[in-house]
């Protein structure tokens, strides 16, 4: 008997996770010291997406296919949770990503003239990047440095209020490679790096986690549905 | 009212340059009050932080030793402190992880101890580069200290503190949603009940979710004992807080202030404080407690800054920031700048949160433009009774978390107190400040 004739798209082949192919040897290590941290892969999901950003800049495609992989979720998942987050960069920027607060303290301060003269000056809207890939221009939310306002970021790194002519020489500076060693290019987050694992004993905490189980089970049999637990 | 001189619970090192540094923590009594919690049992501890009645730090104000008390029939599994300080004008948690990273740690395993976990994560909100990195250097150090990690100091007592960094999400600050965002998904806030922390939190099981400024408070208590913490302040507002002041300020900054002695107006004018109004202009209303946070007038600002005596005017100290708008303000634009706000961070579960907070922000926007019609004041409110209904103080809420409730805040106290401005814009297609 022949196979019935299947409608439809082709099947694909089992999500097993594969051997990451993009993330560097450096990146890797790393990625698998953060997953220890957790008691589920998962919630590394975030830290490794960090960690992508900066091997590449941003989240690439070929990334996210690894920390997927890594974490035990599809690469749509790692996309779907991303692309949440205003931090995580789904699409090319440029090296340094630079935000314009204009929230309500920045605003009194005069923060839409500054965003206003930062778009005339680069050349491109909130949200663009300029041509030689080293601007990208963001409008912020509050960055929650309030007394020096307006408040401008760059790569996450605060630089204090602006004015539009301070504007230009940050640009300046940052296009010379004036402040690289202050200012690591964008992805670079947390360059302090964890020097210990987890140190609790493994066997106390495997009790409680047990322990924490049997009393979630209990409370489920009592309210299957959570509703008065 | 007057501006006390209270003890520095929270801010003693903010003056040295090295405060984040262990050298320095340790020569200004740095881990002397886990010594002392760990000389007592977990039950005393949490007995101590009950008797300061500390109030939580991050905005709703529920008092933390009845939090950690409520969780006493439960095994507590997970501690999570939450830094996603992401309130507009809000800048308190941002000074303490970046210039006393020591003293949270300290604090947070003050906190592991009583409640006896031996897992924390400190949430941090990922626009804190440098005090992400402090925080992790502080706790690097504090674990080759031996405050961190196996048998601290000798007790026998171990917890593991992990730093996690956040991405850039508003809506993270909200308890359940930061549960979500580590457990590395969307950050959704989960429904209440049966989602509270304490009974169903991370992974399922009861955490103790706590803001940065009140794990900071903990080494203090402990080494001068709640009595003395209940001592300062009145009524229910015990202690000192952090106030950070911003907007139409001459000395805009962040400020250890003792609960309910000092009034607004202190706040703002006095020397060593706010220092006054720029440029000899007058003040036309200020925000007590975040964005989230009903307007006040000059008619509010001999109210102390007390959480009961705000919440009784109509508002909330929330967040602990107070914005300042003089004179030359425009109030929509004000509103405009705020509901966007809201709009662009609603999550998205909820239908009254995600699409009103999209029609008030066209609204507003088309009314700043000076493309508005009159009938869009009342169009503006029966969006808002959308969300919350009644559009009154405290909020109804339609939805799963508080986001939507706060969205009519500032559209409503800029109708009520200047109902004015937007009919000048209204009827003369534009800005009478511009």
């Amino acid at each position: 008997m022949s196979e019935p004739t299947r409608i439809g798209p082709p099947r694909r082949a089992a999500l097993a996770p594969a051997a990451p192919t993009h993330l560097t040897a450096d990146i890797l290590t790393r990625a698998r010291q953060v997953i220890d941290l957790y008691p589920e892969p998962r919630s590394a999901l975030i830290p490794l997406c960090h960690l992508a950003q900066e091997q590449d800049g941003w989240l690439t495609p070929a990334a996210m296919v690894d920390i997927a992989g890594l974490v035990g979720v599809t690469p749509g998942e790692v996309l779907g949770t991303a692309s949440f987050y205003d931090m995580l960069h789904t699409e090319p920027v440029g090296r340094h990503v630079v935000a314009v607060c204009t929230n309500i303290a920045c605003l009194l301060s005069g923060a839409a003239e500054l965003l206003e003269h930062a778009e005339d000056s680069l050349g491109v809207g909130a949200g663009g990047t300029t041509r030689d890939g080293a601007i990208t221009l963001e409008e912020a939310e509050c960055l929650a440095d309030c007394d020096r306002a307006p408040c401008v970021q760059v790569n996450h790194r605060y630089v204090g209020a602006q004015t539009p002519g301070s504007f230009d020489q940050l640009v300046a500076d940052l296009r010379s490679g004036a402040r690289d060693a202050e200012i690591p290019t964008h992805g670079t987050l947390i360059r302090v790096r964890r020097t210990t694992g987890l140190e609790a004993d493994p066997d106390a905490v495997a009790d409680e986690r047990r322990a924490a189980g049997e009393a979630r089970a209990a409370r489920e049999a009592v309210a299957p549905d959570g509703v008065g637990a | 009212m007057a501006i006390t001189d209270p003890p520095k619970i929270v801010t003693s090192r903010l003056g040295y340059d090295d405060s984040h540094t262990l050298e320095r923590y340790l020569a200004t009594g740095g881990y002397e009050g886990l010594r002392a919690a760990l000389a007592k049992t977990p039950e005393e501890v949490v007995a101590e932080v009950d008797a300061a009645s500390l109030l939580g730090r991050g905005g709703a104000g529920f008092p933390a030793g009845r939090k950690w008390s409520m969780l006493r029939k439960n095994p507590v599994t997970y501690l999570v402190v939450n830094g996603d300080e992401s309130e507009p004008a809000t800048f308190k948690d941002h000074l303490l992880v970046e210039r006393d990273p020591h003293q949270l740690v300290e604090g947070v395993v003050i906190a592991a101890y009583a409640l006896q976990v031996t897992q924390v994560f400190i949430f941090i909100r990922g626009e804190f580069a440098l005090g992400l990195e402090r925080v992790q250097a502080a706790l690097n150090d504090a674990y080759a200290h031996g405050a961190v990690g196996r048998d601290i100091f000798g007790s026998g007592f171990s917890v593991d503190v992990v730093v996690h960094p956040g991405a850039g999400a508003y809506i993270c600050g909200e308890e359940t949603a930061l549960l979500e965002s580590l457990e590395g998904k969307r950050g959704f806030p989960r429904i209440k009940p049966p989602f509270f922390p304490a009974a169903i939190g991370l992974y399922g099981d009861p955490t103790v979710v706590n803001n940065v400024e009140t794990m900071s408070n903990l080494p203090w208590i402990m080494l001068n004992g709640g009595a003395a913490f209940a001592a300062l302040g009145g009524g229910r507002s015990t202690g000192t807080r952090l106030f950070a002041l911003a907007g139409h300020v001459n000395n805009p900054g962040v400020f250890e202030i003792e609960m309910v002695k000092t009034t607004f107006h202190d706040l703002i004018h006095a020397p060593v404080l706010g220092g006054g109004i720029p440029h000899g202009r007058n003040l036309k209303a200020f925000i007590p407690g975040g964005v989230s946070a009903p307007w006040f007038g000059p008619d509010q600002i001999d109210l102390p800054l007390g959480q009961d005596e705000v919440a009784e005017a109509g508002s909330m100290l929330g967040s602990g920031s107070v914005v300042v708008m003089d004179d030359h303000t425009c109030a929509v634009r004000a509103a405009w700048r705020i509901t966007k706000f809201f709009s662009r961070e609603s999550c998205g579960q909820c239908t009254p949160c995600r699409e009103g907070s999209g029609w008030l922000e066209r609204i507003m926007d088309r009314i700043e433009r000076g493309e508005g019609r009159e009938e869009d004041l009342d169009l503006l409110l029966d969006a808002c009774d959308n969300i919350s209904p009644g559009v009154a103080w405290p909020p109804q809420q339609t939805t799963i978390c508080v986001l939507g409730p706060s969205i009519p805040s500032s559209i409503s106290s800029a109708i009520t107190m200047f109902r004015d401005e937007f009919l000048v814009h209204i009827k003369e297609g534009g800005c009478p400040y511009e």
